[in-house]
C-alpha cells in the first residue's frame, strides 16, 4: 500500500502499550480501590478474550441475537442528490437495540460472566448504552443498574422505559449538568462501592485501561465487516470513512481496521449551537491535554484544569472528554476531526429520513452533515463510508420540537 | 526534616495520635475557609488536609462534591489555595497536605506546582486519582526530596501491591477504611484494625486512617491501632449545616478540639 496517510508520519496501529498507553493518552488515572479491579480486569480479558470458546460463544451471538453482520447499504439516492462521491452507510442502526453499543455490551457482559460476575452497571448518555448493557444483562441472566442523567433522562425518556422493561435499575443522576459526563462520575462512585461484586461496562472507548483497548476491540468488527463487505460489492477499498465522535466507539470500530490501509478517514464532533458561541462538545476540536474519567486524552476545560459546560443537541455526543486512542489519531494526523452543529445535523437528519426512508440518531446524524458538505466535492468514483451508529426513534421528541424543521418540508 | 516527620515524632513522645483535617479550600467563602484553616489549626489540629476543588470528583460522596461546587462557585483555583496556604503559614507551623484530583495539578504543571506549593509552605501532596503505575510523570517534576507524594491504600489492594506502594512511598500512608466514597456510612472499625496490622507488617511510615470517620467515639477506636485518623466529610457537612451561622468558625473549633481529645489515649 502506498499512500499518502501510511507513507509518513508515525505507526498509528500496535498501540496501546501494555499499561494501555497511546503514546502520551490513555493510561489508569483512577482511586486506588479501582485499581486491583481494573488491574484484574486487565489479567482476565487477556486470557478470556482469546479463549476459543469465548470466541465461539461471542460469534454466535453476534450472528444470531445482535444481528450481524449488519448491511452495508449503497444509499444511492442521497448519493446523486449530492452529485458526488458514493454514499454508502453501515447500518449499525439494525444491530439489536439500535445502535452499535450492543456490539461491546455483549462482548463485556459476556466477560463479566466469565469472570464469574453477576451484577453489572453501566453509564449513559442518550441511553443507547443503556439499552444494550440492560438487554445484554437480561440475556445473560445478570443484574443491572445504569446511571443517567436527569436531563439525558428527560430528553431521551423512550430509552428510559426500554431500560425498565428490560429489567434494569434507571438510577437519576442530578449532580452537575445531568448529562452523560455526570452519571459516568456517579457509576464510578458506585463502582467503588461495590467493586468486589460489581462489573462496569463503560459504553466508549474512554475510562481508564484496558477500557479503551477492550471496547475498540468489541467494536472493531464494524470495520472488519465494512471492509469485507465493500471488496465484495466494489472490488476495492473506499476513499473515505466518517463517523461521529462523542467518547469515539462507532468511530474507532470503524476506523481500526483500516488505520493502516490508504484511506482518509474523518471523526465528527458536536459543534451544538456553534463553536465560537462556546456551547459545544468539540473536544478535539477545541479541547486541550488533560485527565479525565480514568485516562489522558483531550478535555475541554478551563485553564485552571476545571472540566467545561457542554452542549449538543445530541445526548450521546454532550461529553466533554474523548476516547485516548482519538487523541493520538488526533495528534498524529492520521484521522481529521472537525465539528458539525445542531441545525446542520438536523437537516441531515431529515435528508436521510426523506432521501433514503432510514431515521437516523442524531449522534449518526453529525456524521451524515460532514458527508453533505465533503461528497459534492468528490468524484464519483469515490467512495465513501458512513456509520451509521444508530436509529433515530429515541430522537423523535428532540427533532419535533428543533427549530429548522420545516426547512425539508 | 519536613513538618509531617517532626509533628508524628512529637505526637509519639506525647503517646498521642495525629489528627488530620480535612476542608476543601474555598467553602463557604475564600475568606471564611481562611478562619476554619486557622482555627482548626488554632484548636489541635495536627495536620491540615487542605482540598483542591475539582469539578468532577469521582471519589467524593456527596458532602464534599457539594463543597467543591460552592468552592468553585468563588472561582477558588490552585493559585487560591496557594495564597491561603501561605497566609496560614504567618501564623502556624501545622503541616499541610495539598489534596487534589489530578487534572488541575496537571494543567498547572508539574514543574510550577512543585515551586509554588513549596513557596506557599506546603508540605505534601496527595492525589486521589494518581495510582503509582502513573505518577512518575509528577514526581520527576520534582526539585527536592523534601516534598512526599502521600500514597493511599484500600481495602481491595492486595498484600503484594501493599508492599510496592508502601515500599516507595514517604511521609504517611493513607489508608482508605471502606470500599466506598468520602463521608460514606458503614464504617467497621474491627476490619480496620486488621488492616493495619496488616499494613504494618509492611512498613515504618506512619498510618493514618480516612474515609468515612465522622464521631468522636469512631476517632478513640482507630486512634488505638492508627497513627493518625483523618476527618473530612464530617467537617463540611458542618460547614454546610451551619453555612450562614455567624458561630460557624467556633463550631468547628469546638468541634476540632472534640476530636483532639479523642486521639489523645
Amino acid at each position: 500500500m502506498n499512500s499518502k496517510q501510511t507513507e509518513h508520519g508515525p505507526k498509528v496501529t500496535g498501540h496501546p502499550d501494555e499499561r494501555g498507553h497511546f503514546r502520551q493518552y490513555g493510561g489508569m488515572y483512577i482511586a486506588e480501590t479501582l485499581m486491583p479491579a481494573v488491574l484484574e480486569l486487565d489479567r482476565k480479558r487477556r486470557e478470556i478474550l482469546p479463549d476459543p470458546a469465548f470466541q465461539k460463544e461471542l460469534a454466535g451471538l453476534l450472528a444470531d441475537y445482535v444481528g450481524r453482520p449488519t448491511p452495508l447499504f449503497l444509499a444511492k439516492r442521497l448519493s446523486h442528490y449530492l452529485n458526488g462521491a458514493a454514499i454508502y452507510l453501515k447500518r449499525e442502526d439494525l444491530a439489536h437495540t439500535g445502535a452499535h453499543k450492543i456490539n461491546n455490551t455483549i462482548g463485556q457482559c459476556l466477560l463479566a460472566k466469565w469472570m464469574g460476575k453477576h451484577r453489572v452497571i453501566a453509564e449513559t448518555g442518550a441511553g443507547q448504552h443503556g439499552v444494550a448493557t440492560a438487554t445484554a444483562a437480561a440475556l445473560l441472566g445478570m443484574e443491572c443498574e445504569v446511571f443517567m442523567g436527569v436531563e439525558d433522562i428527560s430528553r431521551q425518556a423512550p430509552n428510559v422505559k426500554r431500560m425498565e422493561l428490560l429489567g434494569a435499575t434507571v438510577t437519576p443522576v442530578d449532580s452537575g449538568s445531568g448529562t452523560l459526563k455526570d452519571a459516568m462520575n456517579e457509576a464510578l462512585r458506585h463502582w467503588v462501592a461495590r467493586v468486589r461484586d460489581t462489573f462496569y461496562v463503560i459504553g466508549s472507548v474512554a475510562g481508564p485501561h484496558p477500557y479503551p483497548v477492550m471496547v475498540r476491540d468489541f467494536q472493531k468488527i464494524i470495520g472488519i465487516e465494512t471492509k469485507e463487505q465493500i471488496r465484495s460489492m466494489t472490488g476495492r477499498l473506499p476513499d473515505i470513512l466518517v463517523a461521529c465522535v462523542g467518547g469515539g466507539s462507532n468511530a474507532m470500530g470503524l476506523f481500526y481496521p483500516f488505520l493502516d490501509d490508504p484511506v482518509e478517514m474523518f471523526g465528527v464532533e458536536a459543534g451544538g449551537e456553534g463553536i465560537d458561541t462556546g456551547r459545544h462538545a468539540a473536544t478535539l476540536g477545541c479541547g486541550s491535554v488533560g485527565v479525565l474519567h480514568g485516562s489522558k486524552s483531550y478535555v475541554l476545560q478551563d485553564r485552571f484544569g476545571q472540566i467545561s459546560p457542554v452542549h449538543s443537541i445530541s445526548a450521546g455526543l454532550d461529553y466533554p472528554g474523548v476516547g485516548p486512542e482519538h487523541s493520538m489519531l488526533k495528534d498524529t494526523g492520521r484521522v481529521s476531526y472537525l465539528a458539525v452543529d445542531d441545525r446542520q445535523a438536523l437537516e441531515a437528519f431529515h435528508m436521510l429520513c426523506e432521501l433514503e426512508g432510514i431515521i437516523p440518531a442524531l449522534e449518526s446524524s453529525h456524521a451524515i452533515a460532514f458527508a453533505i458538505t465533503e461528497a459534492p466535492k468528490r468524484n464519483k468514483n469515490e467512495i465513501m463510508i458512513i456509520n451509521l451508529s444508530g436509529r433515530g426513534d429515541k430522537d423523535l421528541g428532540i427533532v419535533s420540537c428543533a427549530p429548522g424543521k420545516e426547512k425539508q418540508e | 526534616m519536613n513538618r509531617i516527620e517532626k509533628t508524628f515524632n512529637r505526637l509519639a513522645e506525647k503517646k498521642e495520635k495525629a489528627l488530620v483535617g480535612f476542608v476543601t479550600a474555598g467553602d463557604p467563602t475564600i475568606e471564611k475557609s481562611q478562619e476554619i484553616i486557622e482555627a482548626m489549626c488554632d484548636s489541635g489540629i495536627d495536620i491540615l488536609e487542605l482540598g483542591v476543588p475539582f469539578s468532577d470528583p469521582t471519589a467524593d460522596g456527596p458532602v464534599i462534591q457539594r463543597s467543591s461546587e460552592r468552592s468553585l462557585a468563588n472561582n477558588t483555583n490552585l493559585e487560591t489555595v496557594f495564597k491561603m496556604t501561605a497566609r496560614l503559614r504567618e501564623k502556624s507551623d501545622v503541616p499541610v497536605v495539598l489534596f487534589s484530583y489530578y487534572n488541575p495539578i496537571y494543567r498547572y504543571g508539574g514543574r510550577a506546582f512543585y515551586r509554588s506549593a513549596k513557596d506557599a509552605g506546603a508540605d505534601g501532596i496527595l492525589i486521589v486519582d494518581l495510582p503509582p503505575e502513573e505518577s512518575a510523570e509528577l514526581t520527576s517534576c520534582r526539585e527536592e526530596e523534601d516534598f512526599p507524594l502521600i500514597r493511599l491504600l484500600a481495602p481491595t489492594t492486595p498484600e503484594d501491591r501493599i508492599a510496592a506502594i508502601a515500599g516507595s512511598a514517604s511521609g504517611f500512608l493513607y489508608l482508605v477504611s471502606m470500599t466506598g466514597v468520602t463521608g460514606s456510612s458503614g464504617l467497621d472499625t474491627s476490619s480496620v484494625s486488621e488492616f493495619c496490622s496488616l499494613v504494618r507488617s509492611r512498613t515504618t511510615l506512619p498510618l493514618c486512617v480516612g474515609f468515612g470517620i465522622s464521631t468522636a467515639e469512631h476517632v478513640k477506636q482507630i486512634a488505638a491501632y492508627a497513627d493518625g485518623v483523618v476527618i473530612g466529610s464530617a467537617f463540611e457537612r458542618l460547614i454546610e449545616e451551619h453555612i450562614d451561622d455567624s458561630g460557624l468558625v467556633q463550631i468547628i473549633a469546638d468541634k476540632t478540639r472534640e476530636f483532639k481529645q479523642a486521639t489523645r489515649l
